[in-house]
């Protein structure tokens, strides 16, 4: 039945025999260091890049067009699945979005916003923990993937005894967040902060810092000068690694971070080492964030979800009790909520850059469309620009060094 | 004969089961411009030098309506005079079956000012619109998923050529007239492409239930309890007595107490156990 010249690969006319010095390769989809699904058609001559092109779509899932054929609160979990690192950062950027398309944003009770920013930031620990891990042992540094996953686990740990799930959190919900903090969460919140802040200093930075291998890796490689970061719209760590200071807790607030102080880093470096600095003060300046937390909570009210009724179900409680919230319930799970008519672009600072949810309503229970700007997109449509020049070697450092996640640039 | 289901073809997405007959959306609601102090200014300025169809501030954002051919040079404008100097991103929405074409929107950023303005511009389908790739890299990557989603052909891209589905791919994604579960050409697409399409009639139609057991088959599935050997055929008929226990001949003994006579336990032995 299989017919076997229909079996020929296809390689968009490509031509892999060259007459001129040239070589051209496959740099994944399945490459161990290409960070799950990127593949990248490198020109080479000798071991220099003279032209880079990344294909992606390996993990495309269609969650623009998912989105049109799912209720608001239906879509949420199939945030997780973007950038899954740090998939509470996703929840909270959708969540955001359909807020402020509500215009509930000021009703999201207290309580939630200060568990919310916490799982923010811890999830931003886990996903700048996972990078170092990742790039190091991309790099060849072993034994700090081995350290740096430690802390990540214990760092999950946490966001388990939170929500019950390890990587797909769904821990924050249109309107607030279902659930209180467990007995005794805080405290080992704190424990783990202490930890991950010993770590940081006396494991990753002891074993890198002045690492002679890591920095000849690192050092000059990968620059991004200011106008490639401007003209690509970096955002996150790749677009301060390039002197600009911009970052959207600071500039842009939501939630509470206007109440909170903490500092960002920057540095005009443009290299993979100064960027590796940055991604170690901005774990630091979480931790640093998540200490101011602890007691803002226990100063809190005990409400977790928005008064809404309209959009929003009410407690448990009263839709067990009082028959007219348990309609509007029955309504808003089997119908969903319709809100108005309208467009509206949320951005949000996720570990990656600037995440940021466009929806259009017209006034259905379904987005007319949504679409999700990820930073890790352009992210790798950058290589295009960045990697030719470097060596062969230099590749694997610079992908690890844009902390691109595919779930995120595929969708 | 009951009458076939109403579905409209101009649009196959989800919607909504129920809507009450008197139901009127709100809208959100949108300002005047001059709401805003720097939006204002923006506005004027851009109004001096180009048509610009309709400016309003949406949920703290501005929002202006240009004319599609107008495109490049308004962006250029922004970046270079308003100090927009980011194109975070840019798609297209499908209007087809309302207005005949498409709404592309470019989100822009201006660090200096803090804001945002979002471009938006209606294309007549069939039209084309120009690249703004020469002034923002980032619309390099973004105008390809614009073309591959929804088939909108941009001028003068260096490399337009889809970027998340196949080269060969058939249809575009997000169009409206796009069902959720692919189209037929979508269905087919790895039996056309690895064995032709011919081959569809004896390799069937994806079976997307992952829970599907058929109880003839028995090269793919056991039948627990009435088991027999692999691939014995019994789609004519299904013998009456088959064994609880099945031991394939040659096969490994997998099971060896399942005989073994159940016990029941009294209430005292259950409590000590």
């Amino acid at each position: 039945m299989q017919q076997a010249n229909r079996l020929r690969p296809f390689f968009e006319n490509l031509a892999f025999d060259r007459q001129d010095n040239q070589m051209v390769i496959n740099f994944g989809p399945q490459h161990p260091s290409s960070h799950g699904q990127l593949r990248l058609i490198l020109h080479l001559d000798g071991e220099q890049v003279i032209k880079a092109n990344p294909d992606i779509g390996y993990l495309h899932r269609g969650m623009e067009k998912m989105a049109e054929n799912m209720i608001y609160n239906e879509f949420l979990p199939t945030t997780d699945r973007m950038d899954y690192i740090a998939s509470s950062s996703n929840n909270y950027g959708f969540a955001l979005a359909v807020e402020k398309l509500l215009g509930i944003e000021d009703k999201v009770p207290r309580r939630a916003k200060i568990i919310r920013t916490m799982l923010l930031e811890l999830n931003r620990i886990v996903s700048h923990e996972f990078w170092l891990a990742t790039h190091a042992l991309d790099v060849g540094a072993m034994s700090v993937f081995l350290y740096a996953f430690r802390e990540r686990e214990w760092a999950l740990d946490l966001i388990e005894d939170y929500c019950g799930a390890r990587l797909t959190h769904s821990a924050i919900r249109i309107g607030g967040v279902p659930l209180d903090l467990p007995e005794g969460w805080t405290g080992n919140l704190a424990n783990y902060l202490d930890k991950v802040e010993k770590a940081i200093k006396n494991d990753y930075e002891a074993l890198l810092d002045e690492n002679r291998i890591w920095k000849m890796r690192l050092e000059n490689v990968g620059i991004i000068d200011k106008e490639m970061a401007r003209s690509w719209a970096t955002s996150g760590i790749m677009l301060r690694g390039s002197g600009y200071h911009w970052d959207l807790r600071k500039e842009m607030p939501y939630e509470i971070y206007s109440e909170l102080d903490f500092d960002i880093p920057v540095t005009d470096k443009c290299d993979s080492y100064g960027r590796y600095k940055l991604y170690m003060e901005e774990m630091r300046q979480s931790i640093r964030i998540l200490r101011q937390l602890i007691p803002l909570y226990y100063s809190s009210d005990s409400q977790l979800m928005a008064n809404v009724p309209q959009y929003i179900s009410a407690p448990k409680e009263q839709i067990m009790t009082q028959n007219y919230s348990l309609m509007q319930h029955f309504v808003l799970v089997t119908q969903g909520m319709r809100p108005p008519v309208g467009e509206v672009y949320v951005a949000t600072e996720s570990p990656k850059g600037e995440l940021g949810f466009y929806i259009n309503s017209q006034g259905d229970p379904y987005p007319y469309r949504l679409k999700i700007r990820t930073p890790s997109f352009f992210h790798t449509g950058i290589l295009q620009d960045l990697l030719p020049g470097y060596q062969l070697a230099d590749v694997v450092t610079i992908i690890g060094s844009t902390n691109i996640v595919f779930g995120e640039v595929d969708r | 004969m009951s009458m076939r289901e109403y579905k409209p073809k101009d649009n196959v997405q989800a919607r909504a089961y129920y809507t009450d007959r008197f139901y009127v959306a709100p809208q959100l609601s949108k300002l005047s411009p001059n709401s805003d102090e720097i939006y204002n200014l923006d506005v004027i300025k851009l109004k001096e030098n180009f048509e610009i169809l309709d400016a309003y501030i949406q949920k703290d954002e501005l929002v202006i309506y240009i004319n599609s051919f107008d495109n490049l040079k308004i962006l250029k404008f922004l970046r270079d005079d308003l100090t927009y100097g980011f194109l975070m991103e840019m798609s297209a929405v499908d209007f087809l079956a309302k207005r005949d074409g498409f709404e592309i929107f470019y989100e822009m950023l201006s660090q200096v000012k803090r804001k945002r303005i979002r471009v938006k511009t209606f294309l007549k389908k069939g039209l084309t619109i120009e690249t703004v790739e020469n002034l923002f890299r980032s619309a390099n990557f973004a105008e390809r998923e614009m073309f591959d989603m929804f088939g909108i052909q941009v001028n003068n891209h260096s490399f337009l050529k889809r970027i998340m589905m196949p080269d060969d791919w058939h249809g575009n994604p997000l169009l409206k007239t796009y069902p959720l579960q692919g189209d037929e050409s979508a269905q087919w697409y790895e039996v056309d492409k690895i064995f032709g399409k011919d081959a569809r009639e004896i390799i069937g139609p994806e079976i997307r239930d992952s829970a599907r057991v058929d109880r003839y088959d028995t090269e793919r599935f056991s039948r627990l309890g009435h088991e027999v050997s692999k691939g014995t055929d019994i789609y004519k008929s299904e013998p009456s007595n088959t064994a609880v226990q099945f031991q394939e001949k040659g096969g490994v003994f997998l099971i060896k107490n399942l005989n073994k006579p159940q016990k029941i336990l009294t209430e005292k032995e259950r409590r000590d156990r």
